[in-house]
């Protein structure tokens, strides 16, 4: 018998080596939601399948039927497990984006996200560790904690703390104003009126779920991280954006100003998504045309999240390349040195002096030379800077996304009662949950917020 | 000063007010040998304040006290003067009954109860010290010098421990309405270890009824159909009496306002945190400037005499500022006052240092209920009081104590609050604290606690027996509507449609129309023609149970995830700083709360879940420990 009864899952290795990672899972359903997404390869009927035997099939999404990856599974009996609950490990191959999306097709059916060091915790609560290692249990778990509360702070500052603190006080002053009419029916406090509370939660409702479409690892896994290629004209953006894709896509030619118009591309770089943005080359020109792209060019240079600042190597360094540097010396950038097949005009040194501590990679896009040591650079530098390459931080930003979805679930359950007609203590049960919820998200669930806030806002005082 | 041996009792009741009436009850009928010391006899039960009781939260208190055998809500049937029951537009849940009682009746019918009380002994003392063997209880001794032995010693002293009064800038100690107030207890609290609080609170003036023009004020009269509060009470026919609605107006915030340097609150002798929920009207006036009137109730203060409450005006202004102010209120321009406002300020026990079962931590046998653990309201003292009582003959019996759980009443919250929480002001229940709202509701407290209180042998087997039966009809009721199917002919859907609501094309059973927001079981009777005449309690609780099923399924899931925490015990004599792995605020916060629960520690502020899971894993390692050898 395990002490826990409800499932957890989690991303429970380390991201980013060579892909590969493993989706666990720990309860009594494992077996159940494993099933329904692994699709086998051979003919053999999946209730058959031995106890800790590898096989291979495909994780697919039973609602879309699209398959995420090619993966290897294991299902593991209880008791003789890590946890001592049923268990199911899921190799996946197709880096991180895959094993994101397997994990969000395991988080259904009352199955949630995995506490900080939860497996752990489960093994020695079920007895399977040893009474000796309770302190290195304890230090495995608090260690954990605190990287998955580093990571969650990290994310939250990215805004996302400041519009659900916005939702909850909007929840909360609905709330507010329900339980002073319940607790204190005789002061003269308007009675709440439900139309109006309808449409309030309507609203908020539309405001979360675009929050949960744009959170988290959700939004780079879906939208990339966008990253601008920035520099003068023909100093080959567009060479470099081929070579990063290894298609022929933007017009490369050489005559100066030939990509007039903003491309987005994608490229996966050892499983994190990467957006690419190629405009046209800056430099400062009367002609018209250009100088809107160039215009259109600057505004992504306040939006992209990366900056892959591109010199060509066999020039002098011109004006307006240290106008450029000038923008992009605050910003997160990847100096890339193009054109070193050529003889070079001027030593990696100048650049360092102008552009102190950014990592400078030298390539030649042409020759498609020092591609995969530029892909490895941003690699390591969008873990050092946005840090979301590791599972602590995935796992901090699926836990936001899961409260948030429960968060609306609540509220649609309210607004349900509301068409139901039921009183308005049952129709703020699920309001209060919503912002209970939420709460997790700003670390903060005290319902005495709500007595506070009474006092705060009506006058009482029979 | 002499002391002689006076007595020697199993229980010690210090204080009859709400609580200590409720515990030296309690204890008496459990059998017990039970004293209860008054600073006066003509105050016991004494309505200090309003002459009201109940209302959200504080009505379900006392139906509660009633289903576990106390004695308030018997007592105010006996003795009220008007019955409301508030909340009627919302749901059953936060309905809740409220009366005005005649204060004078009040006190001396639950004095006649006490006196009458078999093993109870009813005596006009002051107690000065707590008499400690050890970490034991072991007695009291009196002001006139009087040692009374006990097992036991239940402190329930109210506003009384160094109460000190506040008119303007008159102050003096004083206990409530002209009494003496308890000067010598507290030292004796502060010798044993305590830790202590001050706290304020107020009282409006009364004025004479004749002195006031009704006709310039709404009339608020009482229920046409009287609900009583106690389940042992039958049908009630009476007479009731009406509370009258004004209000204050710009006149009277421009002379409080121009008096505000007079008033004690302002000018920095009052120090002790009064109640938010209860503000004085100066507060109310110098907070809420935007508001140009507020509401006014005068409610009679029993039917023999003349007195009237004015609720909404409690104040410790200058005595010549509340005449000035009272007569500027429409409809009291000539009012005559016959008390005047004030303010006390008084000690109360920071009641973190208390058990869930009311017995203080430090010392065995001494239990604290009421206004000495930080709260307000009679009906909060009353239940404690009662829990109180209980658990000390419980402790005397050898018996396990009774600690009720959030999710079993409103009792459970309130002093898991306490407890858990402590209190930054005088604590008052409220609707809003329970997290299982939905469950815990007046016209089932018989129904969630009786059983308990049955076991306690607070609750007759009569009494119990009647409760099992109302629940085997209300089961069987249920029942019968989910079998009794509808077939869709013309003929049903012809009264379907008289009922508005739409017609049916499959089989429908009774209990699926009866969920339906437009069907009461009252209109279902067109379709239900052969059905028995049942009592009305019997169908508002069908009807309940039917409407809300499915959110009163979802609480009690909810509830049995509460209780798997509750029931996680923690043994008292656990040290935390034997355990690695706690952060330094969580072991400071847990050592003083000291829970005896996984639950319980996670109310605590300040303890993360992390720190659950620690706890967990040490509480593991040490029953593996144990287990082992």
């Amino acid at each position: 018998m395990s002490a826990v009864a409800d499932t957890i899952a989690a991303i429970s290795t380390p991201i980013g080596e060579g892909g590969i990672g493993i989706v666990r899972l720990s309860g009594d359903r494992s077996f159940q939601v494993a099933k329904k997404i692994f699709k086998p390869r051979s003919k053999r009927d999946i209730d058959k399948f031995e106890n800790r035997k590898l096989y291979l099939g495909n994780i697919v999404d039973p609602e879309t039927h699209e398959v995420i990856d090619e993966v290897l599974i294991v299902f593991f009996k209880a008791p003789h497990t890590y946890t001592r609950e049923d268990m199911v490990e899921i190799n996946c191959h197709g880096g991180l984006m895959a094993q994101k999306k397997i994990l969000d097709l395991t988080l259904r059916d009352e199955v949630r996200i995995a506490d900080p060091g939860e497996f752990t915790k489960r093994a020695f609560l079920n007895g399977r560790i040893d009474l000796s290692q309770a302190e290195a249990v304890i230090d495995v778990i608090r260690a954990k904690t605190e990287r998955a509360l580093v990571m969650a702070n990290r994310q939250l500052a990215g805004g996302l703390s400041d519009r659900v603190q916005d939702i909850r006080k909007n929840l909360l002053s609905i709330i507010v104003h329900i339980e002073a009419n319940i607790d204190f029916p005789e002061e003269d406090i308007p009675e709440a009126d439900l139309s109006h509370i309808k449409q309030e939660i309507e609203d908020t409702r539309v405001v979360l779920d675009r929050l949960i479409q744009n959170s988290g690892a959700g939004k780079i896994m879906r939208d990339g991280i966008s990253t601008l290629i920035l520099g003068n004209t023909n100093v080959g953006k567009s060479s470099l954006l081929n070579a990063l894709l290894k298609e022929e896509r933007a017009i490369v030619t050489d005559i100066p100003g030939t990509t007039r118009d903003v491309i987005e591309e994608y490229v996966d770089i050892k499983g994190i998504p990467i957006k690419i943005i190629d405009t046209a080359g800056i430099r400062r020109t009367k002609d018209k045309v250009e100088s809107i792209g160039i215009r259109r060019a600057m505004d992504y240079l306040d939006e992209a999240q990366m900056i892959l600042f591109t010199v060509d190597a066999s020039r002098n360094m011109t004006d307006d390349d240290l106008y450029l540097i000038d923008k992009v010396k605050d910003k997160f950038t990847i100096v890339v040195l193009n054109k070193v097949d050529l003889p070079l005009k001027f030593e990696q040194k100048t650049i360092e002096e102008l552009l102190p501590g950014k990592k400078i990679v030298k390539v030649s896009a042409l020759k498609e030379e020092g591609i995969d040591e530029l892909k490895q650079a941003i690699y390591d530098a969008v873990e050092q800077e946005i840090g979301f390459l590791d599972e602590h931080a995935i796992i901090a930003g699926e836990r936001q996304r899961q409260v948030m979805q429960k968060a609306k679930e609540s509220l649609d359950l309210a607004i349900e009662s509301m068409a139901n007609q039921m009183p308005v203590e049952v129709v703020e049960l699920d309001i209060r949950q919503a912002w209970e919820k939420l709460g997790e998200i700003t670390g903060d669930t005290v319902s005495d917020n709500i007595i506070t806030a009474i006092f705060e806002n009506f006058c009482i005082g029979k | 000063m002499t002391q002689y041996t006076a007595g020697t009792y199993d229980v010690i009741v210090v204080g009859a007010g709400h609580a200590g009436c409720e515990a030296a009850l309690a204890a008496a009928r459990l059998g017990l040998k039970t004293v209860a010391f008054t600073i006066n006899l003509d105050s016991v039960a004494l309505m200090a304040c309003n002459p009201s009781i109940g209302g959200p939260g504080k009505g379900h208190l006392v139906r509660e006290i009633d289903a576990l055998g106390g004695q308030m809500a018997i007592n105010l049937d006996k003795t009220f003067i008007q019955v409301r029951m508030l909340n009627t537009k919302k749901g059953p849940a936060v309905r809740a009954l409220r009366a005005q009682a005649d204060k004078i009746a009040y006190q001396y019918s639950m004095r006649y109860s006490l006196e009458l009380q078999e093993n109870l002994d009813l005596i006009q003392e002051e107690i000065v010290k707590i008499l400690v063997k050890g970490q034991k209880v072991i007695g009291v001794v009196t002001k006139t010098g009087g040692v009374y032995y006990a097992n036991a010693v239940i402190l329930t002293t109210g506003v009384y421990l160094c109460g000190k009064i506040y008119v303007g800038d008159v102050s003096y100690n004083g206990g409530p309405n002209g009494l003496f107030p308890a000067n010598e207890l507290t030292n004796s609290l502060i010798d044993l270890g305590f830790e202590m609080g001050r706290f304020k609170t107020g009282t409006p003036p009364r004025i004479h009824k004749d002195s006031i023009d009704f006709s310039k004020m709404i009339e608020q009269p009482g229920d046409k159909e009287i609900i009583p509060f106690s389940y042992t009470t039958g049908k009630i026919n009476r007479e009731q009496v009406s509370c009258w609605l004004t209000y204050s107006n710009e006149e009277t915030h421009k002379i409080i306002e121009e008096n505000l340097y007079r008033a004690p609150l302002y000018s920095g002798q009052i120090k002790g945190a009064g109640p938010r929920y209860c503000p004085s009207i100066e507060v109310k006036v110098v907070n809420f400037k935007d508001k140009k009137s507020h509401q006014i109730f005068i409610e009679p203060e029993g039917i023999n005499n003349s007195e009237m409450y004015i609720q909404g005006l409690s104040t410790s202004l200058p005595v010549d500022v509340q005449i000035q102010m009272t007569r500027s209120v429409k409809g009291l321009e000539n009012a005559k006052i016959m008390r005047f406002g004030y303010a006390i300020e008084y000690d109360f026990v920071i009641p973190t240092q208390l058990k869930p079962t009311l017995e203080a931590k430090k010392i065995d046998g001494l239990y604290m209920a009421g206004q000495i653990n930080g709260t307000s309201g009679y009906e909060e003292a009353a239940a404690q009081g009662l829990i109180a009582g209980i658990n000390a003959c419980m402790k005397i019996k050898e018996r396990e104590p009774v600690v009720l759980q959030r999710s079993d009443a409103y009792i459970g919250v309130l002093i898991d609050d306490l407890v858990t929480k402590g209190v930054k002001e005088p604590y008052r229940i409220l609707t809003s604290r329970a997290e299982y709202r939905l469950v815990l509701r007046q016209d089932n407290a018989d129904m969630r606690l009786m059983e308990i209180g049955h076991n306690i042998g607070l609750i007759s087997d009569d009494r119990y027996k009647k409760m099992i039966c109302k629940k085997g009809m209300i089961e069987k009721e249920i029942e019968r509507l989910g079998s009794v199917k509808l077939t869709p002919n013309s003929d049903t859907n012809e009264k379907l449609k008289k009922l508005n609501t739409s017609p049916i094309n499959t089989p429908v059973t009774l209990e699926e129309l009866l969920k339906r927001p437009e069907i009461s079981y009252e209109s279902l009777k067109e379709l239900d023609e052969t059905r028995e005449e049942l009592p009305s309690e019997i169908i508002e609780q069908v009807e309940i149970a039917v409407t809300y099923e499915g959110y009163i399924k979802r609480q009690i899931n909810q509830i049995n995830r509460h209780k798997k925490m509750e029931n996680k015990r923690i043994p008292e004599d656990i040290n935390y700083d034997d355990i690695h792995g706690l952060r330094i605020e969580a072991r400071e916060k847990l050592k003083e709360v000291m829970p005896l629960s996984i639950g319980q520690a996670s109310r605590i502020s300040g303890v993360t879940p992390a720190d659950i899971t620690v706890l967990l894993i040490y509480l593991e390692a040490q029953k593996r420990k144990r287990t082992s050898g």
